[in-house]
């Protein structure tokens, strides 16, 4: 072991820190981005119905596909992983966030509506609170599949875990297949774990119990 | 005020507001009730113009809403829907402070008013405030509605069937306290339901619709009394006094099994016959069955002792009416007179009954109540 953290030690706590912020950073950006259009689409449930479907299309893509043509198109820079794992985490987020708002019942909206909130307060203030357990939830999905699609940066010479992985592979070294591979089911437990807190900080318990 | 000038609004083909003229007086307690689908909820949300009448304005205090913001408009009257209108991610208190804050009353103003509303329904606000409408019984829940409606201290508030999903104890005692809360906080209430009983017991002024219209507008007494069609009167169920099966004319209430005899009967029979039926006055009929007049134990004693018949004891004083009058004259007739009983003929003179206050009270009692047999 100690051997181990000796020969490995530094290229490990570099591939973590490189992936981390590589999840991180897409998935901020993929949140973002997915909130927005999620809010949009429920503004126009109509299209969404055709639209949706057709972003959906994305994510059948294989990953090594897609982050080998951004690769061939934006050249060995960072942001190719970065916007290719975005791309990636939209769906899930995007999906959740547009069947919570539309889920909200119509009786909820019209109350608002009764009581004189504006549009934007009626979303603010009812349709995206109650839509927050879909929301996260989607969030949570996003985030522990980015950090095993991050795993791919390395194949475009990146960094992150999949460097150690595809060492590992390619040498023939199984340590180093798992010295990539565990740290990295560990980070998504992490993940998991920080997005559950956040889950409880902002919806009151009596809204949890059911865990959509 | 407010006044509906001509509202008509359309739903494809159906006519689901058909020209309505209406007025709400201010402070005035308004029950919308009819059959489902009648456009009672339509109605109501032209008010808040939740609902845009295709024709017509309305008005609140001779302001056309037309030209008000809608968004300002709603703030100033208090909405409650049945059952879920209580936002889920909200406490009580946040519930409650909804329309202060979009008023941009200040935190303190708003803990006040939500103090000062769970106060008039007794529920305290260590207990409630902090509580979530799934923490909480419907009854409560309603209420919760309820007083958010108030909040802003709107002077008009909409009800739409608050209480249709509520068991009837709760839902008595809801209705209580709202009356009450209208009574003291003066509110003009326009107060949908289907239920007739709600509307007796809240209403100062009913508003009964079908298919769109207005059948008719009336204090609770008076569409009691009169209601305008069979659908009101179906409404109205065990309530109404059912003008066509009340009984109208003095046979309605006449009793028939009545003893007479013969003018040409003697004296000491008629004395028989009285002490046989514990009664003080005989009917007495001439030979062809006619009407001859009475006689009384009273008469028979001061002056016929000595007689052979009753012939001459006989007198015509009783009060007569006969089959087909007007029930009303012959209670008249009964109650201001000093007999105790009027007798009714048939049109050929022949005795059909007599009208007692016993079977005058009998009569009406089974047309309250049903048929008592
Ligand atoms: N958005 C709509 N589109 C089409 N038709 C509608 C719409 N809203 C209401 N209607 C129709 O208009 C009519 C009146 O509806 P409204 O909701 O006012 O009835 P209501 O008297 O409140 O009935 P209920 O007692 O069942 O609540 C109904 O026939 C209903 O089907
Ligand atoms: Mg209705």
């Amino acid at each position: 072991m100690s051997h181990f953290i000796a020969l490995y030690g530094k290229r490990l706590s570099s591939a973590i820190i490189t992936h981390f912020w590589y999840v991180v950073i897409s998935i901020t950006i993929a949140f973002i981005i997915a909130f927005i259009l999620g809010i949009l689409l429920s503004r126009m449930p109509r299209r969404a119905n055709l639209i949706l479907p057709v972003i959906s299309v994305f994510q059948t893509i294989p990953g090594i596909v897609f982050i080998g043509l951004l690769f061939l198109y934006n050249g060995m820079v960072p942001s190719t992983v970065v916007i290719a794992l975005t791309i990636y985490a939209i769906f899930p987020i995007l999906k959740n966030t547009y069947v919570g708002i539309i889920n909200v019942s119509e009786d909820f909206k019209e109350a608002a509506k009764g009581c004189g909130m504006s549009p934007f307060q009626i979303l603010m203030k009812v349709e995206v609170p109650l839509a927050l357990p879909s929301i996260i939830t989607g969030l949570r999905i996003s985030t522990v599949y980015t950090v095993s699609w991050a795993v791919l940066a390395a194949m475009i010479g990146l960094g992150g875990l999949g460097e150690l992985i595809y060492a590992g592979v390619s040498s023939n070294n199984n340590t180093l297949i798992i010295a990539g591979a565990i740290p990295a089911a560990i980070m998504a437990l992490l993940f998991s774990l920080a997005i559950d807190l956040l889950r409880k900080a902002l919806i009151p318990k009596q809204l949890r119990r059911d865990n959509k | 005020m407010i006044r509906f000038e001509h509202v008509s609004k359309r739903y494809g083909d159906s006519l689901v507001l058909d020209d309505l003229n209406l007025e709400i007086a201010t402070g005035e307690f308004t029950v919308l009730i009819g059959p489902s689908g009648c456009g009672k909820t339509t109605t109501l949300k032209t008010i808040n113009r939740l609902i845009e009448p295709d024709k017509g304005k309305i008005f609140i205090d001779d302001q056309d809403t037309s030209q008000i913001d809608k968004v300002k408009l709603r703030r100033s009257i208090g909405y409650v829907i049945q059952q879920i209108g209580l936002f889920p991610n909200m406490t009580v208190e946040q519930n409650i402070s909804v329309v202060p804050k979009l008023l941009n009353y200040d935190k303190a103003r708003c803990n006040e008013i939500v103090r000062e509303l769970l106060a008039l329904v007794n529920m305290p606000y260590e207990e409630y405030a902090h509580k979530y409408p799934s923490e909480m019984s419907g009854g409560q829940q309603q209420r919760i509605g309820v007083l958010r409606a108030l909040a802003a201290s709107p002077p008009i508030v909409l009800m739409d069937e608050p209480f249709g999903a509520l068991d009837p104890m709760t839902r008595r005692i809801l209705q209580d306290e709202v009356s009450k809360l209208q009574k003291k906080l003066n509110k003009t209430i326009v107060f949908v339901t289907h239920d007739m009983d709600e509307a007796l017991n809240m209403a100062d002024k009913i508003i009964f619709m079908n298919k769109g219209k207005i059948v008719q507008m009336a204090a609770p007494e008076e569409m009691l009394e009169n209601p305008a069609d069979d659908l009101i009167r179906s409404f109205m169920g065990k309530h109404s006094i059912d003008n066509e099966s009340l009984p109208q004319t003095a046979a309605d209430f006449m009793r028939s099994d009545i003893y007479s005899c013969y003018r040409n009967r003697g004296v000491r029979e008629a004395i028989q016959q009285m002490a046989r039926r514990k009664v003080d006055t005989l009917l007495v009929k001439n030979l062809d069955e006619t009407y001859a007049g009475t006689v009384s134990i009273k008469n028979i004693r001061n002056h016929g002792k000595d007689m052979k018949t009753i012939e001459p004891l006989i007198t015509q004083e009783n009060a007569v009416s006969y089959v087909d009058e007007d029930a009303q004259v012959c209670f008249d007739k009964l109650l201001n007179g000093q007999d105790s009983y009027v007798v009714v003929l048939n049109h050929d003179q022949t005795i059909a009954g007599i009208v007692t206050k016993t079977s005058m009270a009998k009569s009406l009692a089974d047309a309250v109540w049903g048929d008592s047999q």
